[in-house]
């Protein structure tokens, strides 16, 4: 393949012809945030927190899904894109009810996270306080549906890492929910292998191990590592 | 099926051809109103009287004054009868004695009529939309059979190109470049696909030309099939049009039995099949990437582009995504030539657009104008003003994508980018008249509920974006916001706008952008002074 | 030299905010020096004051007194200070938000009705009870606030980095993991 070059945040950088300008930037140690992104499943370009400004274009492109060209000129962190990133987790705050205080992921949580270092203090828009469930009929994991921003990624790793097909997503714009099979509680699945993908995927604390109390959700992302390596790099990582 | 056959269904459908046609209207509007009865009572009317030799009773689609129907043209004498009844419509049979009927008539030397120039309406209610003979008899499949037999494909897009045709959904792009783009894509696979999504509110010009000449788009999606080497096609039609839904089948159907959709297209080596895909309800599903993705059977929410359908559309292939408008207009081009479509328009917009006027106006209907003609003479010469003699105030165009032109401005002469640099859009041809009565914050209230409803959730400043800008609207709307709340819908609709994955979101916030630009003032006036202010300076103690 | 008038309030929040201001320890002492508590649950103060420079309101607007003491607050204060996470996101004290605009009635029925053991009744003294809000909102969906501290509570040493700002004139800057909610 051919190797491109081009500067992110005027760093020269070089990546093969196909890479991601996400991808490109990782690899240089620059730091783009993401939330939708999930290491080993294909990117959507959903949450909107990855775009980056490019040079001769007035779009703004979303970097995992966009593909890096000679010489392109990116920008990940300018004034605009960072007061974009913070209405955009605003948002997601006000959206549902996101109780950092009471929740199995405080201190482990990828949007708690993505807050603070975005500067959030506060959120200016009205909080929307939907009545969502949660479902705890499954023996091993929950799913609380107050703490889901959407962002798939459980349906990714069900569909395309386990196999299994089991997590979906129902309903339109904010009435949209993720769902097992036919909108069956989670207990009743008949796809559902157990085998806790979509719990290590989940950035938040909406799916989460039963038992787990306030802070203790911890998740291993090596293990969904261990098997996309094995799988792309036919390679057995210890 | 060769030239001979089809010029030879042509003169027959001529030949049997009666002296006195009365033209019903059952497109969508005049069916509502009890045309298909207007109809019955008629072919009785005419089989009491023994006048069936002399007399056809044709359906026919639009007859374009849908505020007036049922509407019922008679030939030859070239005259429209308006609000005919079942009842009284068989005394439009006076009119074949000689005499005159007690109907209304309408005036063909209105403007209304007068100002329309039909290219992609030319059938419409004159050809029987039920019947491919009468699209024949229309000249109707030549421009198919001319191109595939006489032309090859890259000279069918260089007349498309030099046409100067461009996207009638909304966007503008050039149809001839887009083809161009699809023709050259590799690959053993292609797809024509025709977004018959229509979803914006108070949009009808695709139903009606589907339900009124479906066989112009079949025809302009096998000529677009031949030009960039594709042998399937679909057409994505909105379920809420069970009437141009039917109306297609039957379409298709007929084609296929006739041989002009099938293999060896008039013995040509093309081949071209085309399937209907239904929708399901959703607004979104009329972006092309969504579309696909529905077509495909799976969630119909959009994704990131590029890639764009022209390299990998369908099941990955390269697709051409055309709107019904489009693909009507195109066996018009090949038959009369591109110069002549050239001619006609602006000089970037050419050809003609089909507009569905509606609102505040009198003459609500369907009308087709070429590109250029100013929105004063669509409104007032054509529409006649608002009723009651009230004061136009603004003309909405693009649907929930696009904005007010004030009063003051309907000067502009509409095309692609003279609607554009005042902030509106072409759209796919929804136009609103609005007078004194209506208030421009519920008006962006009104398309950004629309948006936050039919947003698909995928992308957070849409679908967490609208429900914050919908509250905002609803707050000024009822006098608790304050100036402080105006600037963080600004600031909102800055950020959807530019950050949202699809058109959906990235124009959510056009009317609201539209009407302050233009109606600033209705916003301003309803909020109420803060209450408190926040210190501006430090505490300097301790 | 003139001391800085410092009031802290607690709206609808458990005080576990100001159980971390405690926590300051002996700054709490450097503290007395600097400031004037002029109104605060710590002290003896029957009536918020004029004049007041900073305060720190900890717990979200939950019923009508809060309301109309937030609004004085406001009249009287420089500086306001949205003191942990019920007061600047509403927390735990808005959660029942998500039971619709008839929550406030479903909660006290829930508490003094169904769960009550003995003499179930609802608590009514005009003038005394304050009426539950229909929704519970954080502070500055009332009133404008100048800064956020947020935190459940939050930690002492990230009340002392706003309130060693503020003795100093400057504008608090938390950044990173000062900002953590929860």
């Amino acid at each position: 393949m051919a190797a491109l070059t081009l500067t992110i945040d005027g760093k020269p950088v070089s990546a093969p012809a196909g890479t991601t300008v996400l991808e490109a930037a990782q690899d240089a140690g620059i730091r783009i945030p993401t939330l939708c992104h999930l290491e080993g499943v294909y990117d959507v370009g959903a949450c909107r927190l990855c775009l980056v400004e490019v040079a001769g274009s007035n779009k703004l492109l979303p970097a995992c899904t966009t593909q890096i060209a000679e010489g392109m000129e990116v920008w990940t962190d300018t004034d605009r894109l960072r007061k974009y990133r913070r209405m955009t987790l605003e948002l997601l705050f006000a959206e549902r009810n996101h109780v950092c205080s009471v929740c199995v992921s405080n201190g482990n949580c990828e949007l708690q996270a993505l807050a603070w270092e975005a500067g959030m203090d506060h959120v200016r828009y009205p909080y929307q306080h939907p009545q969502l469930e949660v479902d705890q009929t499954h023996p091993l994991f929950g799913m609380d549906h107050n703490r889901c921003i959407l962002c798939t990624r459980c349906v990714r790793v069900c569909w395309h890492i386990e196999g299994a097909g089991t997590k979906n997503v129902a309903g339109r714009g904010a009435d949209c929910r993720i769902i097992t099979d036919l909108n069956q509680p989670w207990g009743e699945s008949d796809s559902c292998t157990n085998c806790g993908k979509c719990v290590m995927a989940c950035p938040t604390g909406a799916l989460y191990y039963k038992g787990v109390t306030t802070g203790e959700m911890v998740r291993d992302r090596s293990k969904l590592e261990f098997i996309v390596t094995a799988r792309e790099q036919k390679q057995w990582i210890a | 099926m060769d030239l001979n056959q089809l010029l030879a269904i042509k003169e027959k459908e001529l030949a049997s051809r009666k002296p006195y046609t009365l033209r019903v209207c059952t497109a969508a509007g005049c069916l509502s109103a009890g045309s298909d009865q207007v109809k019955k009572q008629l072919e009785r009317a005419v089989a009491e009287a023994g006048l069936s030799e002399q007399v056809e009773v044709r359906c026919v689609g639009c007859l374009r004054l849908c505020c007036q129907g049922p509407l019922v043209h008679v030939d030859p004498v070239n005259e429209l009868y308006q609000k005919v009844g079942p009842e009284t419509a068989p005394a439009l049979l006076e009119r074949v004695r000689g005499g005159a009927p007690p109907l209304e008539k309408g005036d063909l030397q209105h403007p209304f009529f007068t100002r329309q120039f039909s290219i992609v309406l030319a059938n419409s209610g004159v050809v029987d939309p039920e019947r491919i003979e009468s699209y024949i008899a229309a000249d109707g499949y030549r421009a198919l059979h001319d191109a595939v037999i006489e032309m090859e494909p890259r000279e069918v897009i260089q007349a498309v190109m030099a046409s100067g045709l461009r996207g009638r959904g909304g966007a503008g792009f050039p149809t001839g470049l887009k083809w161009s783009t699809v023709a050259k894509s590799g690959g053993a696979r292609k797809y024509v696909v025709c977004n018959a999504d229509e979803g914006d509110p108070g949009a009808f010009m695709d139903r009606s030309v589907l339900e009124s000449d479906p066989h112009s788009v079949l025809e302009g999606m096998a000529i677009a099939a031949y030009a960039v080497g594709a042998e399937q096609g679909f057409i994505y039609v909105r379920a809420e049009y069970p009437l141009a839904i039917r109306r297609l089948r039957m379409a298709i159907e007929q084609a296929r039995r006739l041989g002009i959709l099938g293999s060896g297209i008039f013995g040509s080596p093309l081949n071209f099949n085309v399937e209907l895909r239904i929708g399901a309800g959703a607004f979104v599903c009329g972006e092309e990437t969504a579309l696909m993705a529905s077509i495909e059977g799976r969630r119909g929410t959009p994704r990131p582009r590029p890639p764009f359908p022209a390299e990998s559309g369908l099941w990955g292939c390269p697709t051409l995504i055309n709107n019904v408008e489009t693909f009507a207009n195109v066996p018009a081009i090949l038959r009369n030539g591109a110069e002549w479509f050239a001619s006609i328009g602006t000089e970037k917009s050419k050809g003609t657009k089909v507009f569905a006027l509606a609102g505040r106006v009198k003459n609500t209907g369907l009308i087709e104008v070429p590109m250029g003609t100013t929105l004063r003479t669509i409104v007032e010469e054509m529409g006649g003003g608002a009723p009651g003699g009230a004061r136009i105030k603004a003309v909405q165009t693009g649907g929930p994508s696009g904005g007010c032109v004030p009063a003051e401005l309907m000067d502009v002469e509409v095309d692609y980018e003279s609607l554009t640099r005042l902030g509106s859009i072409m759209g796919s041809g929804g136009m609103i008249v609005m007078d004194e009565t209506t208030d421009m914050v519920d008006v962006a209230r009104f398309f950004m509920e629309f948006c936050k409803d039919e947003s698909c959730g995928k992308c957070i400043p849409c679908r967490a974006g609208t429900v914050q800008m919908y509250g905002l609207l609803t707050k000024i709307l009822e006098g608790r916001a304050t100036a402080r709340d105006l600037a963080t819908l600004e600031e909102l609709c800055d950020m959807v706008k530019h950050t949202s994955l699809c058109g959906l979101g990235q124009t959510a916030p056009n009317p609201v952008l539209s009407t302050l630009r233009f109606f600033r003032h209705e916003y301003e006036r309803r909020l109420r002074p803060e209450r408190h202010v926040a210190s501006a300076v430090q505490p300097v103690t301790g | 030299m003139d001391r800085l008038k410092l009031a802290t309030v607690w709206l609808g929040g458990c005080s576990g905010c100001h159980m971390s201001f405690l926590d300051l320890d002996e700054f709490l002492l450097e503290l007395g020096q600097r400031v004037d508590v002029v109104y605060s649950p710590l002290v003896d103060a029957k009536e918020y004051p004029e004049g007041v420079d900073v305060c720190l309101i900890e717990g979200a607007v939950a019923n009508t007194d809060h309301l109309e003491l937030l609004e004085r607050i406001r009249r009287c204060t420089r500086v306001l200070v949205s003191f942990g996470d019920c007061a600047v996101t509403g927390n735990v004290t808005a959660m029942r938000n998500v039971l619709g605009p008839k929550n406030a009635e479903l909660v006290l029925q829930r508490a003094y009705l169904e769960c009550a053991q003995d003499n179930p009744m609802l608590p009514r003294a005009e003038g005394i009870v304050p009426a539950l809000l229909p929704k519970v909102v954080p502070v500055h969906e009332v009133v404008p606030v100048e800064h956020y501290l947020p935190g459940c509570p939050p930690p002492a040493d990230r009340i002392r980095a706003v309130l060693e700002a503020l003795l100093e004139g400057r504008a608090p800057a938390l950044e990173g993991p000062q900002l953590k909610f929860g």
